[in-house]
């Protein structure tokens, strides 16, 4: 029980992240029907940002929480700021382009970004330093719950909340589900349909980056490629859910999560990529649309 | 209060629009008719900003708006109701209506539109918080033009609105567009169903093949030999 009480955990862990990461790919495909693959560079230049302010801070003797808050603040503005310029250059000159050219461009987008990163920072792996400093609180429980864990449970928590009072309450959240819905009507209503698309990017990239930086700050270290794992791992959480659906990214997050860690932790951690990927192709013929996606989405 | 002067709008190398002019004056109804591809949609479209003309001009309320972004020409009070109604699927009929108002900022002035809406469709208050998709074709007609009446139109673009309806609805729509029209908004009316029609215009506009052919008003449109024949399978 105690063992399966960990897997849970760990998995849950592991699937808010994944589910943070897989609400930018499916906002984005939601709004203009593009997987974009450099959303995974998104996440690992947050987390790239979070290290240098913090690294930066430390060194100028600021303290802990201050460190925290002020490099989580800067992965994502940066991140923001990546995520609406890689829409600018790369993927709004190509609309109504065909299908394949702005995919084509967002593989593109997501190579130059690890190579860029590569060259100006390092192909090593870096050290991140645990941002959070254990809560005294936590400890009778440290044992299935660290300090980081739970901080992640609770920020992923809270974004996927924010996240879902801005889509329902605020103008820019229902511009951005009318446009979903029917891009043509959405301008017909005076929707600056720019404008909603390049909000998506940002809240998406501002998603990934918080991810970034919880994930790093639990692993303890990052480098260059570390956003095409954790890309690849949350598209396919995205598609496992109903790509489109943001209700279904969380849950695709949270299965593939789960399933990780518990082929991890019953069979063999050599599986869990065995177990996740297989979990996808049977979605995929039981459910070709995820989840929670609608039959019907076909974006043109 | 609406001028086009002699505007081409191409999809590609496609002409769609041959040399259209137009006029519209403020508390007409006006019609356009015209067979299967004449380019009525088109005209729309390139009216509100959809399909920009390549050359020509449009000129409403003493503006240029051939090249005006479509929420500037919103906002100016030009709403359009599509052909196919173009209802937002998955919001609810309410939210639909607060999308037609989505420029606004007056939120007491909205929610008393709202309600005089509501009382003019009492089937709109009753699916209020259905969704947009799940309404027959009568309510989503009903729906599209509520929801294009929240953004204070003084002129009303509408495409087809009988389209795939029953005649008793039909008649319904269009007795709700003039009483639309009567208290004060401009119509700009496009249907196939050219008798209906041009029975309540003022004017009309025949066109085939992209281009206008004749133009007159109803009474005379109706009586005239070319469009019996052609239009009003008589
Ligand atoms: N998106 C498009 N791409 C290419 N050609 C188009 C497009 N939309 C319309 N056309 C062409 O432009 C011409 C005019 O079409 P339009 O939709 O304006 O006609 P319409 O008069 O509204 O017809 P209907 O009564 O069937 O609605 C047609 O020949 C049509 O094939
Ligand atoms: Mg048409």
């Amino acid at each position: 029980m105690e063992q399966f009480l960990e897997y849970f955990l760990s998995g849950l862990t592991r699937g808010s992240i994944y589910a943070l990461i897989a609400l930018g790919y499916t906002m984005v495909y939601g709004i203009i029907g593009l997987i974009n693959f450099a959303h995974g560079e998104i996440y690992m230049i947050g987390a790239f940002t979070a290290l240098i302010v913090a690294t930066a801070l430390t060194f100028l003797g600021f303290p802990p929480l201050a460190i925290l808050l002020l490099a989580a603040l800067a992965a994502v503005i940066w991140a923001s700021a990546y995520g609406f310029t890689i829409e600018k250059v790369a993927y709004k000159p190509l609309r109504g382009a065909q299908r394949l050219s702005p995919l084509i461009s967002a593989i593109g987008m997501s190579i130059f970004l690890q190579n860029y990163v590569m060259l100006a920072q390092t192909s090593d792996f870096l050290r991140f330093p645990a941002l959070i400093p254990d809560f005294k609180w936590l400890a009778p429980w440290s044992h299935i719950m660290s300090t980081s864990r739970f901080t992640i449970l609770v920020t992923a928590a809270a974004a996927m909340i924010f996240l879902t009072l801005l889509i329902k309450y605020t103008r820019t959240g229902k511009a951005m589900r009318a446009t979903s819905q029917d891009r043509e009507m959405a301008l017909l209503v005076g929707v600056n349909v720019d404008r909603v698309i390049s909000s998506t990017f940002i809240i998406g990239s501002a998603l990934a980056a918080i991810g970034g930086l919880l994930i790093a700050s639990h692993v303890g270290q990052i480098n260059y490629y570390v956003g095409f794992i954790a890309g690849l791992k949350a598209f396919t959480a995205a598609v496992l859910g109903g790509i489109g659906s943001i209700p279904g990214a969380v849950l695709g997050g949270l299965i593939l999560g789960w399933t990780e860690s518990f082929a991890t932790g019953y069979v063999s951690s050599e599986y869990e990529d065995v177990f996740a990927f297989g979990l996808l192709v049977l979605i995929l013929i039981l459910r070709p649309s995820g989840i929670l996606g609608k039959n019907t989405a076909q974006k043109v | 209060m609406l001028t086009i002067e002699s505007i081409n709008t191409y999809y590609g190398n496609i002409r769609a629009l041959k040399n259209i002019s137009i006029d519209i004056a403020q508390g007409e109804i006006v019609a356009l008719i015209g067979a299967n591809g004449a380019g009525k949609t088109t005209t729309l479209k390139s009216i509100s900003g959809i399909t920009p003309p390549r050359t020509g001009r449009i000129r409403f309320m003493g503006k240029e708006i051939q090249n005006a972004a479509p929420e500037k020409i919103v906002a100016m009070g030009l709403c359009h109701v599509p052909e196919g109604r173009h209802i937002f699927p998955q919001l609810s009929v309410m939210e639909n209506l607060e999308m037609g108002a989505f420029l606004r900022r007056d939120k007491a002035e909205i929610k008393k539109d709202l309600d005089y809406i509501m009382s003019l469709f009492p089937i709109l208050a009753q699916r209020r918080k259905q969704a947009g998709g799940t309404l027959s074709g009568g309510e989503q007609q009903m729906l599209a033009i509520s929801r294009a009446l929240m953004g204070r139109p003084k002129l009303l673009l509408l495409d087809e609105p009988s389209l795939g309806l029953a005649p008793l609805i039909i008649r319904q729509i269009f007795e709700i567009i003039e009483q639309i029209n009567r208290s004060g908004t401009t119509i700009f009316l496009i249907e196939q169903n050219a008798n209906l029609a041009l029975k309540s215009s003022h004017r009309g506009y025949v066109m085939e093949n992209g281009e206008i052919t004749l133009t007159d008003t109803a009474d005379k449109l109706l009586s005239n030999e070319d469009v019996k024949k052609a239009y009003l399978g008589i």
